[in-house]
């Protein structure tokens, strides 16, 4: 069953530098119980898609809908949202210390999650807060219930948040860069819990993330973003062994420590683009190292893989060229080029420049 | 090859060539309140070779950090000391700490805050230049250019300010500035840490890149460990101010003599779904204890899984002893750990 289904989302935000677009066309579906994973560098409009699907960009510009259990949370009342926000569809934010009031206790911000949707009276909610702290592992909960959040840990406010986030048993979990902040050891912690939470409850989950191992872990379908378009979208599996997408291949290459790298990392040459204004054609083409002259002047948009199910990309490449290897290939050709200088006019601020400095006295 | 924890251990023949920096049992106390004191870094000692480098790794509060500031005296050691180059900094004072300074560099980790938004990049890269009265104007100019160019950056973007640009520039910014007097050691603070996966790559491979041209030297701090593999000769692992295990980078992530780094390498998530489904984590109770007050005897006690408590674990700090040719690591179980059956050791 579709729990949540984005369809050609836009969101544009006008500034006085110009029109900074966000989100440009996005759509995605998300089934109940399934874990979607959502990757992209900053800018990419991951998290604006986010908190626009749940009200929370006033002042943006926009388009498209967001249908989330047969209601479009677009064209909702202020307090339609307000009844959904927290009780269906539930939030973890990547930032513990801000996302949690520093005056109030723990407890009480818990309760109020609980009393603002349900019946239940302050002793009643107070025990199901003390409960709630036990499900995600916080030591002597009677206790802890008690604190302010600055008496805790980075990890333990993060349970906090979970806890909270799950009081009502939302269908729909939002983590925005949920352990980010985190160390490994608190992250893998964590990342195991709400893969076990999201069993108990049988709710869906949207992970927002830069981390593609964070997303290896946990997501059932990744959909990968680049200058607030989708750029891949497969289940696991494919998206990370029969990668199509040059960007998405960038993104594993660039990565110290993954199977394909050997002892020189590939990064993806320059930067990412101004969302104010935008390259023509596909938003990736003057970083792509398989650009052809139709890149810079159509823009494409998610097409099927050929013979790969559900295997979804926003890429004219043909199908041989799916797979990691033959792009590090690649990639390592066009890095190449880079350092000769011979791409310097079409890529300008690449590190081109290098070769011809004299070494420093 | 080259990681004597006291000088007595080494043989002559390896003496030959001297350490660039050699860290001697250095505390770092910092008072809280009127009587309590925060142990950041407690009795560390080790050496870094010339043209190496070495990575610091370990979660926040280790002292990794604090380290990294010991190296450079941006803070005073409490006792110990840090001998760089022959020259003892700890002793030095005024003038002569400040001209050992210059072989000194430090990249921070927030590129945003490490410059200072009202001067222009040309200015802020000149600006180790002017300090040490070094180049006449005319020269400094051609010194900026040129080291804008080195880091990758258009040599013409001297006169502009940090805010026009991006975060991965801006720590090019920061590296130029580092470069600037020619140093032997740099420390870097988590340096890529708030940069994205595409530009993180980029900057590793400047720094790998100017390493090998200007023959440096490195201390990489990250809490990101296959960062940390990628680029570091030998790894340290850190915990709540001690260091805990010291190897060759691929010994260390092919066999680990301490529990604590063993969980910290199990909890590093792999980009492959199939590994992953298979990947069993180390799993740590609890969280790091406060500073202010560690564990008795060995401070991993609390949360190792193989401690014996009450033991030797809970009563003896475990010393860090050699397990294996270059690789050290303070645990009373490490022969346990480092089994020879074990694949890839």
């Amino acid at each position: 069953m579709t729990l949540l289904k984005v369809d050609n989302l836009t969101v544009s935000f006008p500034t006085s530098d110009g029109v900074v677009q966000a989100v440009r066309g996005l759509s995605f579906e998300v089934e109940a119980g399934q874990t979607l994973g959502i990757v992209g560098e900053s800018g990419s409009g991951k998290s604006v898609s986010a908190l626009t699907m749940l009200g929370l960009n006033p002042g943006a510009d926009i388009t498209g809908s967001v249908t989330f259990d047969g209601r479009d949370m677009l064209r909702l009342s202020p307090r339609e949202l307000q009844q959904i926000r927290g009780a269906d569809i539930a939030m973890i934010f990547q930032d513990p210390l801000s996302a949690l009031h520093p005056h109030f206790r723990v407890g009480w911000q818990i309760r109020e999650a609980i009393r603002a949707h349900t019946d239940v009276s302050n002793a009643e909610a107070r025990h199901m807060a003390v409960d709630l702290l036990r499900l995600v592992n916080i030591p002597q909960p009677d206790r802890r219930v008690d604190a302010f959040p600055h008496e805790l840990s980075g990890g333990m406010r993060q349970r906090v948040m979970i806890a909270m986030a799950l009081a009502l048993k939302p269908k729909l979990l939002i983590a925005d860069e949920p352990t980010t902040a985190l160390d490994a050891t608190v992250q893998a912690q964590l990342m195991e819990l709400l893969a076990s939470m999201q069993r108990e409850v049988d709710m869906a989950m949207i992970v927002i993330t830069h981390d593609l191992g964070v997303v290896a872990r946990i997501a059932d379908k990744v959909q990968v973003m680049y200058a607030g378009r989708a750029a891949e979208m497969a289940d696991a599996n494919t998206l990370f062994h029969q990668t199509h997408h040059p960007y998405t291949r960038g993104l594993l290459a660039s990565l110290p420590g993954s199977a394909i790298t050997s002892s020189r990392l590939l990064p993806i040459v320059g930067q990412p683009p101004s969302l104010i204004n935008l390259p023509s054609g596909c938003a990736f083409h003057p970083r792509c190292p398989f650009a052809m002259d139709r890149c810079m002047r159509e823009m494409p948009s998610l097409m099927a893989v050929e013979g790969g199910e559900d295997h979804l990309s926003a890429c004219y490449l043909p199908r041989e060229m799916v797979g990691v290897s033959v792009a590090v290939d690649t990639a390592r050709q066009r890095y190449a080029a880079d350092k000769q200088g011979l791409r310097a006019v079409r890529l300008p601020g690449v590190a081109a420049a290098r070769e011809e400095v004299p070494a420093l006295a | 090859m080259s990681s004597a924890t006291a000088a007595a251990e080494q043989p002559a023949s390896q003496a030959a060539q001297d350490p660039l920096l050699r860290v001697v049992d250095v505390v770092k106390h910092f008072t809280v309140g009127v009587a309590a004191s925060v142990k950041a870094v407690d009795g560390v000692s080790f050496d870094v070779m010339r043209g190496e480098t070495l990575g610091l790794v370990g979660e926040s509060g280790c002292g990794k950090s604090t380290l990294g500031r010991l190296i450079t005296q941006l803070i005073p050691a409490s006792s110990g000391s840090v001998v760089f180059d022959g020259t003892n900094l700890t002793q030095l004072r005024g003038e002569a700490l400040r001209l050992q300074r210059q072989h000194l560099q430090m990249i921070f980790q927030d590129p945003f805050a490490s410059l200072d938004p009202r001067m222009t990049v040309g200015d802020i890269i000149a600006e180790p230049l002017i300090n040490f009265g070094l180049l006449r104007r005319r020269d400094r100019d051609k010194r900026v250019q040129e080291l804008l160019r080195v880091v990758g950056l258009n040599p013409y973007f001297n006169n502009r300010y940090p805010h026009e640009f991006s975060g991965g520039q801006r720590q090019r910014i920061g590296i130029a500035r580092a470069l600037a007097l020619n140093p032997k050691l740099i420390v870097c603070d988590e340096p890529v840490s708030a940069l994205d996966v595409s530009i993180q790559a980029q900057i590793i491979n400047l720094l790998e890149d100017l390493q090998r041209e200007f023959n440096l030297t490195y201390i990489f701090i990250a809490h990101d460990l296959s960062v940390v593999r990628h680029i570091s000769d030998r790894v340290m692992v850190m915990y709540l101010g001690k260091v805990v295990e010291v190897a060759p980078s691929e010994d260390l992530y092919n066999s680990q003599a301490h529990p604590y780094t063993k969980a910290l390498l199990s909890a590093i998530p792999v980009p492959d779904p199939r590994v992953e489904s298979k990947r069993r984590l180390v799993e740590l109770s609890g969280e790091i204890p406060s500073p202010l007050n560690p564990p008795s005897g060995c401070h991993f006690h609390t949360r190792c899984p193989i401690a014996r408590v009450p033991g030797v674990c809970s009563e003896e700090e475990p010393p860090l002893e050699r397990k294996s040719d270059g690789h050290l690591a303070a645990c009373h179980f490490a022969e346990e750990m480092i089994s020879p059956a074990q694949p890839g050791s």
